[in-house]
Order: structure tokens, then sequence, then C-alpha cells
């Protein structure tokens, strides 16, 4: 809580169909304590009552849970703050008189809808293939029956965390998707219940992934330092393994008796 | 209004089995006949939608959201209830039925809660078989802990992302169905309005959000699981999304709506910074465990630095008037004190409007506490003091219970609560009103169903923490998939009741598309100057300053004029720029406003009938003037001891109040107290 306000240039890409600019805005009077999102609805308040059309952009929990929000900022998914999503990126982050480049997520798999809002259908697609444990509700059996080692149990749900914003996508160079896939298949293939459809799985996530259109990972890393849920490259390691070990069972099995029109 | 709540006959424990047994059914070969909506993609919805599309039947989803991940209920923090008693410590389906019946301060319909608590327990089979990642124990068996209003440990949680490992859960049993083409899904799509065919639900129009392409689509059945309407508020810890369109509209073609008035406001969130405040964030209810809650007693002390305020200067009030449950009072009483505090004139923080809304929640105690344990275990390092040693390894000891917490305060205040006491002040959180459903979650237009917070079943006057989660997932997973084929089976496949094709039914169809057209296009033709956003913001001033945690005769009468004339300005002076047929959320959000204007009215109305003090609505005329219970709400069972339903009757036209009494067969009507 410090009561300072800033003065700021927004330089903001702007797009209605297949070709955009940037358009450059000024804003007075944005409060230190206020979120780059309560920024960004000030200034889309200031265009509409100069009569032009306010920025799109994509939004909702505005606590950094559900994913949606998605701008790069100044050449960073999320801005410059490690380990927040936009909507908990602060205004006292940034400085009186600043220049701020606020861009929409680049990369081909996320095409542009409009100004900053993206099309990330291919993520659900993703999930859809096979990011799932089978099982009809109802059918479930106790659930303390399984014991499940706590370390297990947590590593999971350091996988578990992802919040699907695509951040991962958008600062890789290759737009690889590997860390958002990573994250979900060693989620599921670690835990005893989703062992059934391990090898399933994970053949499946990665051919809809490539076939989305998502490029393949080189180790850079620049998806662990981007996404704000501290996802890290171990989960990627994890799907490698996992999809090697897949591969070469596949491999082998299809070898074998020729199957009516299975997979 | 035909108000017939359908409670199965039968004692309170055979109700749900005998239900299901006497419920029709629709063979498996029929159920790729029948198809179903489900609007909205939470808890409730995507279970829901999920279940549907595994026992056959089509299913059309929809969300406003670019995905079915990220509904709202991925914000939910603390847990999911459930009567396991895995903790060996006398939890019982019957225990959690009656905490949650005392909780929602015995106005919530007995029968429906009694199942809730009988199913609660196949949701956490169902939730860990699809990977819930949920807490456990090094034996590998399953962790639990406490929450307000009950004294046992029956709360699952998955760090503090319950609500988002539990949607995740049931979104890719969703995305399974969707991959197996079961489900159709439909992201950006908003609903704005139902379709009655022959006294029948058989359908809505959406607009599609990209494409501006306002749309008809038909089914056997429609399920709305669309959410809470605190955004009403403007400021709530809702989505900026979240809204009542799609209730509301059912509503205005003649479902009831039930107990409007009844809204949770959480006493632990991050007050409001200023003008600029877009949404409010929680701060979990589990930091009442160790941080004290405290007020300056003095006026001039308020604009001091906490740590220059003098000790015997602090006013720990929650353990000063309930020195039995302390810092841990339940929520709404928790908020009322704050409140209380604040308008005193003892509030801290910066001032909002002419106030200052903050009390302290302080954590200096607790350190001291837990640093002087592990100083004896840990002893200090070297060069360091004894009182340096105690500050860091308490600190230490914090971090370890509440540190993603401390951080999330710290990223938003800019102040770092180790060293300085947090400022909370309540929010709106949660909504308990909602249409009103029979036991089988069917609203009193058949084929219409709401499921989830939409709804107003389950949770009384007030909702016990932890259990949202558990009821829309109830709701989803295991009582609609029963309910929704019992009507079902009274319909043929795809024909209207009247005997025709629902894809060749245009008459009702298109009557409904073009009000919704023709509304739209009303919002962007009056060409005023005050944008939504303007006027969203001033009906939730006057929401929360007349209809918020305290709520009087007069200030609701006032309100209801104040909301009428913002109306006015409304339909005269909006701004709407842009055009319909494309992405326009300045189109969104008036349509939603629209409806908050008309809703936000009919919630003052439903407070200034209910003359009686119950959970989360408070009438300040309604408290206990004497004794140790002084200034606690005060229930009037013998006038309200119902749900009241409000009936649509038309623009600018009063709305006609109805009852359903509630009848309880097993509890006893008691006075909450916890002094």
């Amino acid at each position: 809580m410090s009561g300072k306000n800033l003065s700021l240039t927004l330089r903001v890409w702007r797009q209605t169909g297949t070709t955009g600019k940037f358009e450059e805005y000024k804003v007075t009077d944005i409060s230190e304590d206020s979120s780059f999102l309560e920024m960004m609805d000030i200034l889309n308040e200031q265009i509409i009552k100069n009569g032009g059309e306010p920025v799109a952009f994509d939004h909702d929990c505005r606590e950094g849970i559900c994913g949606m929000c998605s701008m790069t900022i100044n050449g960073m998914p999320h801005g410059p703050l490690p380990g927040v999503t936009t909507c908990q990126l602060h205004m006292r982050n940034f400085k009186d008189g600043e220049t701020i480049t606020i861009e929409p997520w680049r990369a081909r798999p996320f095409p542009v809808i409009k100004d900053l809002v993206v099309d990330r259908t291919a993520f659900d697609k993703i999930i859809q293939s096979g990011g799932f444990i089978s099982i009809r509700t109802g059918s479930a059996i106790d659930a303390n029956i399984i014991p499940i080692p706590k370390d297990v149990a947590d590593r999971a749900m350091d996988a578990a965390e992802c919040i699907g914003c695509g951040a991962c996508v958008a600062s890789c160079k290759n737009a690889s998707a590997m860390l958002f896939v990573g994250a979900k298949v060693s989620q599921l293939n670690s835990l005893p219940q989703g062992k059934a459809e391990k090898d399933r799985r994970t053949l499946a996530m990665v051919k809809t992934m490539d076939d989305a259109g998502f490029g393949s990972c080189t180790n850079y890393g620049e998806c662990q330092a981007a996404c704000p849920k501290g996802i890290t490259l171990d989960f990627i390691a994890q799907l490698n393994r996992d999809y090697a070990v897949a591969k070469v069972k596949d491999f082998f099995k299809s070898t074998g008796k020729k199957r009516a029109g299975g997979d | 209004m035909k108000l017939d709540p359908k409670i199965p006959a039968g004692p309170l424990k055979d109700k749900w089995t005998k239900a299901k047994f006497d419920y029709k059914l629709v063979n498996p070969a029929n159920r790729r006949k029948y198809s179903i909506i489900v609007v909205g993609s939470g808890l409730a919805g995507a279970s829901a939608a999920a279940s549907f599309g595994e026992q056959g039947y089509n299913v059309q989803c929809f969300c406003y959201q670019d995905s079915p991940r990220r509904a709202h209920s991925i914000a939910a923090q603390g847990g999911i209830n459930s009567s396991k008693n895995y903790q060996n410590d006398g939890d019982s389906i019957k225990r959690l039925f009656y905490d949650t019946i005392k909780g929602g301060d015995f106005r919530a319909r007995e029968a429906n809660v009694y199942r809730l608590a009988e199913v609660s327990g196949g949701i956490i089979d169902q939730c860990v078989a699809q990977g819930v990642p949920f807490a456990r124990e090094y034996g590998g068996t399953l962790a639990n802990r406490s929450f307000g209003g009950s004294q046992v440990s029956r709360t699952f949680y998955a760090r503090g992302q319950t609500g988002q490992q539990l949607l995740l859960g049931a979104y890719s049993a969703l995305s399974r169905q969707i991959g197996l083409g079961q489900v159709k899904m439909y992201n950006r799509h908003e609903m704005l309005d139902l379709v009655i065919v022959d006294g029948h639900a058989k359908g809505i129009v959406a607009r599609n959000m990209i494409t501006g392409a306002v749309e008809t689509y038909r089914a056997d059945a429609v399920i709305l699981c669309t959410g809470g309407y605190g955004n009403v508020f403007y400021l709530s810890t809702n989505a900026i999304g979240c809204n009542v369109t799609a209730a509301f509209r059912a509503y205005k073609r003649g479902a009831g709506f039930a107990n409007p008035c009844y809204t949770q406001i959480h006493p632990t969130c991050i007050p409001a910074h200023g003008d600029q405040q877009s949404k409010l964030t929680l701060m979990s209810e589990s930091l009442r465990n160790d941080g004290r809650v405290w007020a300056p007693k003095k006026k001039e002390d308020c604009t001091k630095a906490p740590s220059d305020i003098k000790e015997e200067d602090r006013d720990y009030y929650l353990e000063r008037k309930y020195p039995s449950f302390g810092n841990l009072a339940p929520r709404d009483i928790s908020s009322r004190a704050a409140k209380e505090a604040c308008d005193e004139g003892r509030g801290v923080g910066p001032e909002v409007g002419g106030k200052r809304l903050g009390v302290y929640l302080d954590f200096a105690a607790a350190i001291q506490r837990y640093g002087k344990i592990a100083l004896r275990e840990k002893g200090k390092v070297a060069g360091e003091t004894d009182e340096q040693a105690v500050l860091r390894l308490g600190e230490a000891a914090i971090a370890e219970r509440y540190g993603n917490l401390f951080d999330m305060y710290q990223c938003i205040t800019g102040e770092n609560p180790y060293k300085t006491p947090m400022r909370i002040y309540p929010a709106v959180h949660y909504t308990m009103g909602g249409l009103w459903v029979d036991y089988d979650l069917q609203t009193n237009i058949p084929g219409l169903f709401c499921a989830g917070e939409a709804n107003f079943s389950d949770h009384g006057a007030n909702r016990l923490g932890a259990s949202a989660l558990m009821q829309g997932l109830a709701d989803g997973y295991f009582v609609l998939p029963y309910t929704v084929p019992n009507y079902l089976a009274s319909q043929k496949a795809g024909m209207t009741p009247g005997g025709v094709a629902l894809d060749k039914a245009a008459g009702a169809f298109d009557t409904v598309r073009a009000d919704v057209v023709a509304f739209n296009k009303r919002l962007m033709s009056i060409n005023g100057k005050t944008t939504p956003r303007e006027i969203h913001h001033k009906l939730g001033r006057i929401m929360w300053e007349y209809c918020g945690m305290a709520r009087t005769k007069e200030g609701l009468i006032k309100a209801i004029g104040l909301i009428q004339e913002l109306r006015k300005q409304f339909w005269s002076d909006l701004k709407v720029v842009g055009t319909a047929d494309g992405l326009n959320p300045e189109l969104e959000r008036a349509g939603r406003v629209a409806d908050f204007l008309e809703f936000g009215e009919l919630m003052c109305r439903d407070a200034l009938v209910r003359e009686e003090s119950c959970g989360g609505h408070f009438r300040e005329e309604h408290q206990i003037l004497e004794g140790v219970e002084k200034g606690e709400a005060k229930r009037d069972d013998d006038k309200f001891f119902h749900v009241a339903v409000w009936e649509y009757k038309g623009a600018e036209e009063e709305p006609v109040r109805h009852v359903e009494p509630l009848v309880y067969e097993e509890v006893k009507l008691a006075t909450r107290s916890y002094k």
C-alpha cells in the first residue's frame, strides 16, 4: 500500500481479422495498488469515452487460478514478475513514465481471435485425446483402498497445479507444448489409478500435440521460467521417458498378431 | 405457481433409496435418441455433462469461458466435506447432515440435505479414481482437516487448490466424453434465454461470443449449472464473468426464484485498495487458526502503523465477544463483527469512499509461539540473539503452514504479512439463493433442472465451509443422472409435448431468438454516455450499503428506489460501443448488468419481506437485545420457517412471493450459539 499513482504509455497490439498493429495510448492516475488488468479496465473505459473500441482481452477469476488471462508484457508472458499470472501482476512493479508493450500470446497453434484474445482450444483437444483416467461415474472403488505414498501424491499435485494458460507455449521459440502435456501426463501416469492407460495416454496426447502444430522441445527452459505455477522441466523429462517406453512397447506390440480395428 | 417439493415418503434415511427405485428408467438403446443441454461447466455442469455422456445421452454443454476448465469452481481453496469418517472421530451421514442443516440456520430443505450427506462418500471415491491428488498421510491414506461449523475432521483437500483439482477431475471426465463425441462442447457461448414449448423447457438461445451469432439449441431437457449471483455487488470474490443472466432469464420465463436475499459474506478477504478495484480476493478461512483479529480501540490510532499501537489499545473483538470460539467464530458472525468495528470508525487501511474498511489479522503471537517451540528443538545460529532466533524460526513455521497465502497477500498489497499484520475485510463470496427446485432438482418448469450454486436447495441461509464443492459434485455425479432420466422417460425423444419433432418446431424457438436479438439491439442503440461498468459499479455500492451484511427496512426501501432510478439511467443513457456481430465484451457486460439491475431489486424485496435475521441475512431490527446473546441474529420460526419463491409478473410489475413451507421430520429447531 503506497498510494502513489502512475502515468504510463501503453503500446497495445490491436487486431481484427488476420493482421494487426501496435496502437499507443497514454493512461494517467493509475494506482500502484491496482492490478495490471485493472489498469487495462481503466484504459478501456478511457477508449470508450473517446468513442473507440476497447481492447479485447481474456480474463476471468482475477486471482491467478483459472488460466484465462494471457498477455505478453514487455516480451514476457504474464509480465516481468516470476510465478504470477497477468491478473496477479500489480502496477507497483512498473515505474512512473514507463512505456509498456502489450501483446497476445504469439504461437501458431494459438491463433489471435481479436486484439489480445487467442484461441487455445488446441489444449482442450490434447486433454480430450487422453488427459483423463477412464472411470465411469459411480464405478469407483473406495478412495482409501489403494494407498498412495505421500511423495507420489505430492509430486502428482505439483504436476496438477498447471492452469492451462499457455504461457509455456507463448514463451517457447518453437511453440512447444511439452510442459503442458508433460504436467498432465506426469500427474496421471504417476498415480496407481492412472497406470492402466499410461502408454495409450502418452502416445495419444503426444500425437494430438504434434498434429495441432506445437513444436519440439529443445530444452531451453523458457517455459519453466514463464510458468506462473512453477511447473518444472522434470515433467518434460518424465514425458520423454514415458513416451520412449510407450513407443518401444507399441513398436514390438505392432509386430505381433494382426489386430482388427484396434489402436 | 405450483410448488410441489416432491419429497419421497418414508423415513429420512430411506427417501433417496426409495426415490431411486421409483424413478423411471430409459433403456440404454433409447438413450442415444435423447439429447440434454447443460449450461455451465463448473463442478455441477461438468460432472453432469460427463455423467450423461457416459450413460449414452447426447449432450450439448455450454460455457462462456474459452475452455470448460476455467469455470469459477476452480477458485475454491479450502476443501470438500464428506462423511467418510476415515478419522474415526464420530462422523456419520447423519452428523454431516445435521451440521449442514444447523449451519444453514434451519432454512434448508431437510430431505435434500440428507441426500447430500448420503452421496458425499461416493464423491471422494469418484474423484480419487479420476486422479485428483488429494493430500495424503505418510501411510498413503487420505488426509483430512477441520473446517468451521463442525467438530470432526471431514474435509478432504488438495493443498489450497481443492476446487481447481476437483474441477480438473470433472473436466477430464467431460473431455473424455467430448473426445468420444458424446458431448458437444460450446466454448465461448453465453445462454441468453430459455425456450419453452407447450409448457416444457426444450431448448435455449445462446450467443456465440466470437461471431456474435445468436442461435437456438434444442434438447429434451435443459439443465442450468450457471453458478451464483454475487457479482450483483460489483465487488465480490467471484470471477469477473460470473452472472445471473441464465437463471434470471429462466425466471422471467416462469421459473421461481427462491430466497434471493441469502448471500454469504466471507470475513477474510483482502480489502479494496480504492475505486480502481475490480474484484476481491479471499484469504482462506484456515488463517484464523493462527491469526488474531483486532481493531484499534481508539479512532485516533487508526492512521498509525500497527506496530505503534500499544497492546492495551488493541481490541481483539472476536476473542472478547465469543470467548469459546474466539477467532474461529463462523463466517456470518465474524463478518458482522468486522463491519461493526469499522462502522464505529475503528477501521484501518486506506480510506475508500470516506471509510477505512479493514481490520487486522495478526500473526505476531503465533510467530512467537511457534518460534519459542522451534528454538527449544533447533537452537539458534551463531551470532543470533534469542529474540532474533524466535522470530526467524517462528516465521519459518508460519511459512510452512500458510506460505502460498502470505505470498499472494504480499503480491496483491505490497505489504509483508510476516512483519506487519494482514488487513482483511468481509466480501461477498457465495449466494445460497437460486432457482427453486424440487427434490429432483427440477424447477417449476417441467424439463428445466438447476444444480450447484445456481439452485437454492442445500445451504439454507448460510453455507458451511467446504460444502459448495460437495453440493456441486453431488448434484452432477449422483443426483441428476437419476432424476433427469425419470423426466425423459415421460417424454418422446426429440419431440415436443405436442408431438412435433423438435428440429421442426419453429414457433417458440424463433420467437425467443427474435426476442434476444431485439434485446441486444436495444442495448446497442441507446447511444448514451454511461458505460455498463459505471452503472454496475453504482449498483454494487447500493447493494453493499443497503443489502449487504446488515439490512434495515428503511435501507431496503431506499435501495429499491435507487435501483429503479439507476435502471432508468441505464436504459436512457447507456453507451455500448462496437457491434453485435462479433466479439464484444461491452455488449456481454451490458446484458449481464441489465439483469443485475432487475435482480438487485428482487433481492432487496426478498430481504425486506423476510422480517427476521437468519444466517447471512441480518435485519438490524431483528436481533437479540439483552443477555449474553445481545446483538445476535433473531430468527422467527413462526413466521418464516419457509422458502420464499418469487414469480415474475412482467417488466415493472411487482413480482409475487410464494411460499414453500419447510417440513422437518427429524431435526428439531434450535438457536445457533457460538458464545
